[in-house]
């Protein structure tokens, strides 16, 4: 018998979890700027956050998935796509899309219930959020397919959870991205929960990455709340998608730090004390930790942002609360390019009832 | 330039002229390239066009239906083709919560133009799974639209509407008659209206409703009755979503009664939504029960006994004179 392959899958990690680093860290961190912009996105995702679960809690916003745990693989995603790269998301990526361009307004309003969330022309050629779970990866295949056709030099994220890699369409969509060396990006955010599956039980093997070796792809795993080994990984991995050089998978190690959403009770499946443990690891505190040790960050700065961030916050609140309903014919209007004729009675119907005196006027 | 050609021939002409005329259609699915299309729908496609838009793909429907949306979501134009319904059903997730709905849930932002070819139907002899006629399922999902062609002229013309839509299409072809007669079909790059019916011989007597491969014995009872003096007048449906009540309910306004003949299982199937309509929009012009002519509710039988299961010319036969009897 002779071994005829062997593979290993890789861990990166910079600064511990709190906050030292653990090797030499690469040049673009002797300064503060990139760091700096990615504490000060963290926070604000983090603090819309709650205050998006509080609207939740009010009345005032649906069944919302929290990103709370998942700040640092959104904010060094977002920062380092560019405008022309595109996005194929799925439920947890709104401070990524906010980076991109998103307004927070837009944002609220899809998790209001408002389909004019997924229409931002911000949003270019992104996908609006893929509810059924892993479909998204094979569309990035698809945008990644039309890119590679026309020649161009841009790449394609896709990202979900540890759940999605056990559906076929995950696997399909690495293997399609291998076979025909496709400019993408699947960015598994391993946060180890599946609602109240447990990574364990998700999958044998010891690694979501090595997925990648069964499709021929390149595969890692990150440190997900580590900004420093999220902003090495996915900057090697887009620079390989543009330059032609073809797909990666990365697995980001993380820790869902909320319910799946806020239908969700995550005290019936999970224990308090892994939660206590993983809050130690948080990609928030780690940064600011190390902000702090090099001098680039204080509490006055703290405090200063934290304010503004709330103003910020509730400006798109407010701007959300005021939005106008949407005309009731957009209910059809949007089904074809051309409204059938045997839709138009239908239409109508819509309509009248929608009128004052008519059964589902409100 | 002119063609005898059959309807497999068809619509490989139909590819090859949208192709020519639009670097946006890539052609791709299992075998399409190198080889051709199992049933050689591609043939030949790959010489003149490359591999670069006629893409071979790893086995694996789910993948080629939501690479489709991805391609499509992008300007591209990607003609799919799936080797057989009985494997169509992988597409579905895609085809339902993704391809339908991508228009609708951006209010426009995206859309979604592609198309998934798909052979389906029995009568020749195929193995397991390769027979089926699941049109239903399809017509059923909003935002997708479901055509079906019964003739080489219609197959080409309807093919080039159907990827010039700017919506998703399935484009079910019916293969047993894939071969079956060939028919001048000139070149001309002319599509053919989506979202009506093709009233294919006018009769005030009875109306017959039918669609794909259906439509042959359909116009075989429609000649035989015409020597009893039996006018029929035959509705090819074509595209079952949106479908084109209008057409068949002036239809039966004229000759109250109908007859709708189709192969797919009898109980929510198309034919169910056609005679509810005449009924709940024409009850009045009918002067006899509408009956249905149709598989049975039970599996598509492996080849044997498929003959068994299709309708034949005597099924129709024996529902038209019973309707005619009615009075």
């Amino acid at each position: 018998m002779e071994t005829i392959y062997q593979a290993h899958i890789n861990l990166s990690r910079f600064l511990s979890a709190d906050g030292q680093a653990l090797q030499a860290l690469p040049s673009w961190t002797e300064t503060p700027e990139t760091l700096v912009r990615y504490y000060r996105n963290m926070v604000l995702a983090r603090q819309l956050d709650n205050k998006i679960i509080a609207l939740q809690r009010t009345g005032q916003m649906g069944t919302y998935a929290s990103l709370l745990g998942a700040e640092a693989i959104e904010i060094v995603l977002g920062d380092l796509m560019q405008t022309s790269d595109v996005l194929v998301p799925y439920y947890r990526n709104h401070a990524l899309q906010m980076l991109r361009g998103l307004s927070l307004a837009d944002m609220l309003s899809y998790w209001g219930g408002d389909e004019r969330g997924n229409a931002a022309p911000a949003m270019g050629e992104d996908f609006p959020n893929a509810v059924p779970i892993a479909t998204q990866a094979l569309h990035a295949t698809g945008v990644a397919t039309a890119i590679k056709i026309r020649g161009e030099k841009r790449a394609v994220v896709t990202v979900c959870g540890d759940g999605a890699t056990s559906k076929g369409d995950f696997l399909e969509a690495l293997n399609i991205a291998g076979v025909w060396q496709l400019p993408v990006i699947f960015m598994v955010n391993n946060n180890q929960w599946a609602i109240s599956v447990p990574r364990a039980l998700q999958c044998a093997a010891p690694t979501l990455a090595q997925k990648a070796i069964g499709a021929g792809i390149r595969g890692e795993q990150v440190d997900g709340n580590d900004v420093i080994a999220l902003h090495q990984s996915i900057s090697r991995a887009l620079q390989h998608a543009r330059e032609g050089k073809g797909p990666t998978l990365i697995e980001a190690i993380s820790y869902r730090l909320s319910d799946h959403t806020t239908a969700d009770d995550a005290t019936r499946y999970r224990r308090h004390d892994e939660l206590k443990s993983a809050w130690e690891r948080e990609p928030i505190k780690r940064l600011q930790t190390f902000l702090h040790q090099q001098g680039w960050w204080d509490e006055e700065q703290e405090s200063a942002w934290q304010t503004e961030t709330r103003q910020m916050i509730q400006q798109g609140i407010d701007q959300y609360l005021q939005q106008s309903d949407q005309p009731v014919e957009q209910l059809i209007d949007f089904l074809y390019a051309e409204l059938p004729d045997a839709l138009k009675p239908q239409r109508e119907r819509l309509i009248r009832n929608a009128q004052p005196g008519g059964n589902h006027h409100e | 330039m002119s063609n005898t050609v059959t309807m497999v021939e068809a619509i490989n002409l139909a590819l090859k002229s949208e192709m020519r005329q639009d670097d946006s259609v890539i052609i791709l699915g299992e075998d399409v390239g190198v080889n051709g299309g199992v049933f050689r729908a591609t043939v030949d496609l790959k010489d003149e066009f490359g591999l670069k838009r006629v893409l071979d793909t790893p086995l694996a429907e789910t993948m080629i239906a939501g690479l489709s949306v991805g391609m499509a979501a992008q300007g591209l134009k990607p003609v799919a083709e799936i080797q057989f319904m009985g494997f169509i059903f992988p597409t579905m997730e895609h085809l339902i919560c993704h391809a339908a709905r991508l228009r609708h849930r951006t209010r426009g932002r995206l859309h979604c133009p592609m198309v998934l070819r798909v052979p389906f139907g029995g009568g020749i002899h195929a193995p397991e799974h390769h027979s089926e006629s699941t049109e239903a399922l399809f017509a059923h999902i909003p935002g997708l639209r479901v055509v079906i062609p019964s003739s080489p002229a219609r197959a080409y013309g309807l093919l080039l509407a159907a990827i010039r839509n700017p919506d998703p299409v399935v484009f079910m072809e019916p293969k047993r008659i894939y071969r079956l007669n060939a028919q001048t079909v000139e070149d001309t790059g002319k599509a053919l209206p989506l979202d009506s019916c093709y009233t294919l011989r006018e009769g005030s007597d009875i109306t017959l409703i039918s669609w794909g491969a259906m439509i042959k014995e359909t116009l075989e009872a429609a000649d035989q009755l015409a020597e009893q003096g039996v006018q029929c007048e035959v509705i090819d449906v074509v595209t079952l979503n949106p479908i084109d009540h209008e057409t068949m309910l002036a239809s039966v306004a004229k000759t109250g009664r109908c007859v709708i003949i189709h192969e797919a299982p009898k109980s929510c199937a198309v034919g169910a939504e056609i005679s509810a309509t005449l009924a709940e929009r024409g009850l009045l012009n009918l002067r006899a029960p509408i009956q249905r002519v149709t598989g049975y509710d039970t599996v598509m039988p492996y080849y044997r006994m498929e003959n068994h299961y299709l309708p034949n010319t005597a099924d129709i036969l024996e529902a038209v004179n019973s309707t005619l009897e009615f009075s």
